[in-house]
């Protein structure tokens, strides 16, 4: 009875390196493992021997049957692993093609710089105030400084419209006069954003329609020091805390004494460079402290109020910041352009 | 305004380099635009050729003449050329051993030809071989090296130069004729070399538009002392006292006329150094008479006017002229001296004797009394004009110049004499005429002197720096201010009472006269030497910024979900928004804020909308892509009926076109957007915001597209539109891509409800029940109703009901559409049992059977 089990024992063995897949796998266990096993058949016929035959051939059975459990575990996990893996190379995908992206939106380059501005001035107390574009001209000359016929409109190309004495705003100014009627006597720390108008021709440096942002501090004790200091802390928030400043005495209706700032060119580190046209120089800003009319004009009776003011062109910072040499990108808003910022 | 170096030196002296000067000047509010070289050689640079351009300053440009081979020559000989007739040769004497003979083919020479030896050699610049010079025959400035060449068989290695070549101006006629003091062989770069200034004339600072203001600056900057032009006239004629009389019928519009004569004059060119100085501050050498005043205008800041004196006594029938100065009177006209006969406004004021008009004052003289060549006696006039009168003339008449660009900013009439007197002397040295004693001056609007108290411990409070009083006082006097000290020089509350000179009209009284001082000072003293100080002052109240915080916070909202934000012209046109109404609605007038003086014909009103600039967009990217996701946040512009100003609305614009995902390639990504995209976009707005009772309903606008067009309300209230854009509005805009979806809100009811305290609901610890319900309907049944209903039916434990299927076709008959629903039931404290969840259902399908008929699908 012995060689039967050996047989046995091969026969299934054989049958089983057969097996390349989980079905031929199955069939084998109830074949070789199965109720009608020849294996099963052979340990059924155990109480038919006698007693003395009995123990070797139950050791020799279950031998082969824990054999046989121990290769067919083998097998399943052989066979288990070549299935999982080829059921995962068949699932595989292009990982070099394109991402689901959502699409970030963007803010417009413009509203980009006036919120590093808003920011810069937030954090000195300077606070946001809006008013209007289309003004009255006494909003805009008149009570700045500048009646009727003043030589001093010409530095100003004026929209008119139809209606009498009312033009499209030139410069944020005229919110100063808004600002200061609204808040006399309280002291004043304010910016004012905003979009202006000048009858100018379309080119690659002048719009006909840009931002503008215009500060203006009022109070007892405010100084043409203050200014400076203050400009330059923007200066460096804005362009890095090496660059330097340097004030040129200049002339503007609204404020007396009046300056231009300059910030040393950060393209070039002030060597000179095509940016500043070689004089290691950007102008940025023009500044000044209150005129007295303006002040009383406001409200503040300028013998025991002073207050500076300063007013820049956003879109001709962004242009200096990311080299930008056609100002008609910013109204165009063709998305290669937009899609850069 | 042109300065030349030479002409500064002649009152101040200089020892800064131009680049240095410029700099200077620039800081003290006279911006140096642009510095010229004609001759003269940056420090940087010795030799020819362009300059390297200035550190600091603006870019210097200009040509340097190289001492070695530009030199001063004379002509002795003009001789004819062997084989060309209009050639010349002429011998010439550079100072060196042998002389010269040099080609030339200047005009100005050629009546001296074959004429032999000249009694009297004429003063020339020569260049040698190797000089760099301007090339006179070609346009413009371009740079060349004199070689040696044959012309017509004479070999020709130097030349006689005119302006062109040297860069004095584009005159290229003839050679330059030196005056007789020129010394032969010296370089003409050390003989007449000069740098050109162009210096920025801001309006406070019309008083330095001539050299002598420059030079006054230049003093009060360096401590140089000034040297101004000496005054006195050499007077020997009879005096002019009764031989013409002055009459200004209005003293605001005339201040003061002031006459002088000059007699037995000769007209001829004015010697070639006056000529030089007038090409390169800017203008055209006339005669020695014209040029005369035009160089005192230049020198002093006083523009003159001169009249031959011989017309004036001719239409006086030889009586005594009467210079009457009044407004034109209605239809008048005159012949000015550019032959144009011209209508007067009444606000042009005239110059004109009993006869009539002369002259358009301090604008343009009539052509009648101009100076010509015959002239033999000039009467030469200085007065002061209203400058609103001056600029109301130039623009009306188109007539910009150097006097009128004077005298529309304001001309001192302390000037006119000064002026007057100034240019007879020169017009006496150069036309050898003789100067009539005395003049005939009408000074009815003398002004007050202006005078301006004012203390360091002002100018203190001010500048934020304590500038001691002598140093207040130097500066002021160096700006020729007269200056009393009351009190002790050490004491900041010292008085000090400084009065205006009479050339500026530029400094007020009271407390604006003291920011004025105060701006002089310190551009004097120097902004650099004041401190950096930040804000000592106290803060400001708050005041609230919701406003803008909201709107930055739409900004934010809209870009997070994936649109670009785009700023867009305020400036349109009526026919740019007509284009949005599908059908023409003929006769429609719009009401806009409309230009009075549009610069393009596009852009002539202000917008009523946002949506043609957004879609003028999409056009415009149309070209290069076929998706666009955008919004603009901005104002428009609604005139008010009986209000001067508009009303001035913010709104935003949203506009989406093309594949739903902006990378994507799969078919799910590439599908197109919907209206339900752009209604996506303004449920994350409102949700942002807090915004509550946002509703959509269906509505008609002119350019939407039928069906698939929204009225979006708040709280029931209407703040705008959303839909397709009608197919013919589309085809007007020229989009012939995938649909596109707009929308167009009023930003401020919105922003009027946002809360940014919105209260919280706890976070459910019981599990949901969750399930899905299909409901057949009338397909004009909207989703918003039946949510209402759900809603209603579902009480407080439906959590939640949302939409997720869509059926319409065979399965449930004509005109129905099946929706389906998910459905989540929850209660706040225990989880809810089946039997719970059939009750929510049951009143949820009763509810919809009853109220619109819905049948629930099994
Ligand atoms: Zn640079």
């Amino acid at each position: 009875m012995s060689t039967n089990f050996d047989q046995i024992e091969k026969d299934a063995l054989e049958a089983l390196a057969a097996a390349a897949d989980s079905a031929a796998l199955e069939k084998w266990r109830m074949a070789c493992l199965g109720r009608s096993a020849p294996l099963m058949a052979a340990l059924g016929t155990l109480g038919t021997l006698p007693k003395e035959e009995r123990k070797a051939f139950g050791q020799r059975g279950n031998q082969v049957k824990q054999a046989l459990e121990r290769a067919f575990e083998e097998a399943s996990d052989r066979i288990g692993h070549a299935e999982l893996a080829s059921a995962l190379a068949a699932g595989a995908i292009d990982v070099t093609a394109p991402g689901r992206r959502r699409g970030r939106g963007r803010l417009h380059p413009a509203t980009q710089t006036l919120r590093r501005i808003y920011a810069i001035f937030a954090e000195m107390g300077f606070q946001i105030y809006r008013s209007r574009e289309v003004e009255t001209d006494e909003l805009n000359f008149g009570l700045l400084n500048m009646p009727p016929h003043h030589p001093a409109r010409d530095m100003w190309d004026t929209f008119y419209t139809t209606a009498p004495n009312v033009i499209l705003r030139t410069h944020t100014s005229p919110g100063q006069i808004h600002v200061m009627r609204e808040r006399c006597p309280q002291p004043i720390r304010v910016i004012l954003p905003g979009m202006c108008y000048r009858y100018e021709q379309i080119t690659a440096r002048s719009e006909i329609q840009f931002y503008q942002v215009e500060g203006l501090a009022v109070g007892r004790h405010i100084t043409m020091a203050d200014l400076k200091g203050t400009l330059t802390a923007f200066a460096h928030a804005l362009f890095g805390p090496g660059v330097r400043t340097r004030f040129r005495s200049d002339h503007f209706p609204f404020t007396e004494p009046s300056a231009e700032m300059d910030v040393e060119c950060f393209v070039c580190d002030g060597r000179g460079c095509p940016v500043c046209k070689q004089s290691g120089w950007l102008e940025i800003l023009g500044c000044g402290m209150v005129h007295p009319e303006v002040l009383q004009n406001g409200g503040y009776d300028p013998r025991e109020f002073s207050g500076f003011a300063f007013g820049m062109g956003p879109q001709r910072i962004t242009m200096l910041m990311h080299k930008i040499e056609d100002i008609r990108y910013f109204f165009a808003n063709d998305l290669r352009f937009l899609e850069q910022f | 305004m042109r300065v030349p170096l030479t002409w500064l030196r002649d009152y101040v002296a200089i020892t800064d380099s131009p680049e240095e000067l410029a700099s200077r000047l620039t800081f003290a509010g006279l911006e140096v635009e642009d510095l010229e070289y004609v001759g003269l050689a940056p420090a940087s640079q010795p030799i020819a050729g362009l300059p390297a351009a200035g550190r600091s300053g603006p870019p210097a440009r200009g040509l340097a003449w190289d001492p070695a081979t530009i030199v001063i020559a004379q002509v002795l000989e003009v001789m004819p050329h062997p084989n060309a007739d209009r050639l010349t040769l002429l011998r010439v004497d550079d100072g060196s051993i042998t002389e010269h003979v040099v080609l030339t083919g200047a005009p100005n020479l050629f009546h001296l030809k074959g004429t032999g030896p000249l009694a009297k050699p004429l003063k020339i610049v020569y260049a040698r071989e190797g000089a760099v010079l301007y090339d006179g025959h070609k346009p413009g400035r371009e740079v060349m090296t004199l070689k040696r060449a044959k012309i017509r068989g004479v070999e020709s290695a130097s030349m006689a130069c005119s302006e062109k070549e040297l860069g004095i101006s584009d005159d290229h006629d003839g050679i330059i004729l030196l005056d007789d003091d020129a010394p032969v062989g010296a370089a003409a770069a050390d003989y007449m070399g000069d740098v050109v200034f162009e210096v920025k004339i801001n309006p406070n600072m019309a008083r330095n538009a001539c050299v002598l203001g420059i030079a006054r600056e230049i003093s009060a900057l360096t401590g140089a002392p000034l040297r101004p032009p000496a005054l006195s006239v050499t007077l020997t004629g009879a005096p002019i006292a009764g031989r013409v009389g002055i009459e200004i019928r209005e003293p605001g519009l005339n201040p003061r006329f002031v006459l002088g004569l000059l007699e037995g004059a000769r007209v001829a060119p004015s010697p070639y150094w006056v000529q030089r100085r007038l090409r390169l501050a800017g203008t055209r050498p006339i005669s020695n008479i014209v040029d005369a005043t035009n160089f005192v205008m230049f020198e002093l800041g006083e523009p003159l006017h001169a009249f031959d004196w011989d017309v004036l006594v001719g239409r006086a029938g030889s009586k005594r002229p009467t210079i009457i100065t009044r407004r034109a009177e209605p239809g008048e006209t005159l012949r000015t001296l550019d032959g144009v006969d011209r209508r007067l406004d009444a606000f042009t004021v005239l110059v004109c004797d009993e006869q009539g008009p002369l002259s358009m004052a301090g604008v343009m003289g009539g052509a009648e009394s101009e100076v010509a060549d015959g002239t033999v006696s000039v009467l030469l006039e200085g007065a002061a004009w209203d400058l609103i009168s001056v600029r109301q003339t130039v623009k009306a008449q188109g007539l910009p110049s150097e006097a009128s660009y004077r005298f529309s900013r304001g001309v001192h009439p302390g000037l006119a004499e000064k002026g007057v007197a100034r240019a007879l002397e020169l017009m006496r040295q150069w036309t050898g005429g003789t100067v009539a004693r005395g003049l005939v001056d009408s000074y009815p609007g003398r002004p007050e002197p202006v005078v301006v108290d004012i203390t360091p411990a002002e100018i203190e409070r001010q500048l934020g720096v304590r500038i001691p009083l002598d140093d207040v006082v130097r500066i002021l006097r160096a700006l020729k201010f007269g200056c009393e000290v009351s009190g002790d020089h050490a004491d900041p509350h010292a008085i000090i009472r400084a009065t205006a000179p009479d050339h500026r009209l530029d400094i007020g009284t009271g407390v604006v006269g003291r920011a004025d001082i105060v701006e002089e000072v310190a551009r004097i003293y120097g902004y650099a030497r004041i401190p950096e100080t930040l804000l000592g002052e106290v803060l400001p109240p708050p005041h609230p910024n919701r406003d803008v915080e909201l709107e930055e916070q739409v900004r934010d909202v809209l870009a997070s979900v994936g649109l670009q934000e785009v700023v867009t012209y305020s400036l349109t046109s009526p026919e740019r928004e007509a284009r949005l109404r599908a059908a023409d609605a003929g006769g429609d007038e719009v009401a806009y804020v409309r230009l009075a003086n549009p610069i393009v014909v596009d852009r002539v009103v202000m917008r009523r909308t946002l949506l043609a600039g957004v879609i003028e967009s999409a056009v415009a990217n149309s070209r290069h892509t076929d998706r666009l996701a955008c919004f603009e946040v901005g104002n428009v512009f609604l005139p008010r009926e009986g209000e001067a100003l508009p009303d001035e609305p913010r709104r935003v614009a949203i506009l989406v076109s093309g594949a739903r995902s902006p990378h994507g390639w799969q078919p799910a990504d590439r599908a197109p957007m919907d209206f339900f995209d752009v209604k996506g976009v303004v449920e994350e707005l409102a949700e942002a915001l807090a915004v509550t009772g946002v509703t959509f309903e269906p509505g008609e606008h002119a350019t939407l597209r039928p069906g698939r067009t929204a009225r979006v309300l708040v709280d029931g209230a209407p703040v705008g539109w959303a839909g397709e854009l009608h197919p013919a509005v589309a085809e007007r805009f020229d989009l012939k891509g995938p649909a596109v979806i707009v929308a167009e809100l009023e930003l401020d009811p919105i922003l009027a409800k946002a809360i940014d305290r919105n209260p919280t609901r706890p976070v459910p610890v019981y599990p949901p029940v969750k399930e899905d319900l299909a409901f057949v309907l009338d397909r004009s049944v909207p989703v918003a109703r039946v949510l209402e209903v759900i809603r209603a039916a579902g009480g407080p434990m439906l959590a939640g009901a949302t939409l997720f299927d869509e059926y319409a076709g065979d399965q449930v008959g004509a005109g129905k559409r099946s929706l389906a629903f998910s459905l989540t039931y929850q209660a706040p404290d225990r989880t809810l049992t089946d039997a719970d969840a059939r009750k929510i259902r049951d009143r949820v399908a009763t509810a919809l059977a009853e109220e619109l008929g819905a049948v629930l699908r099994g």
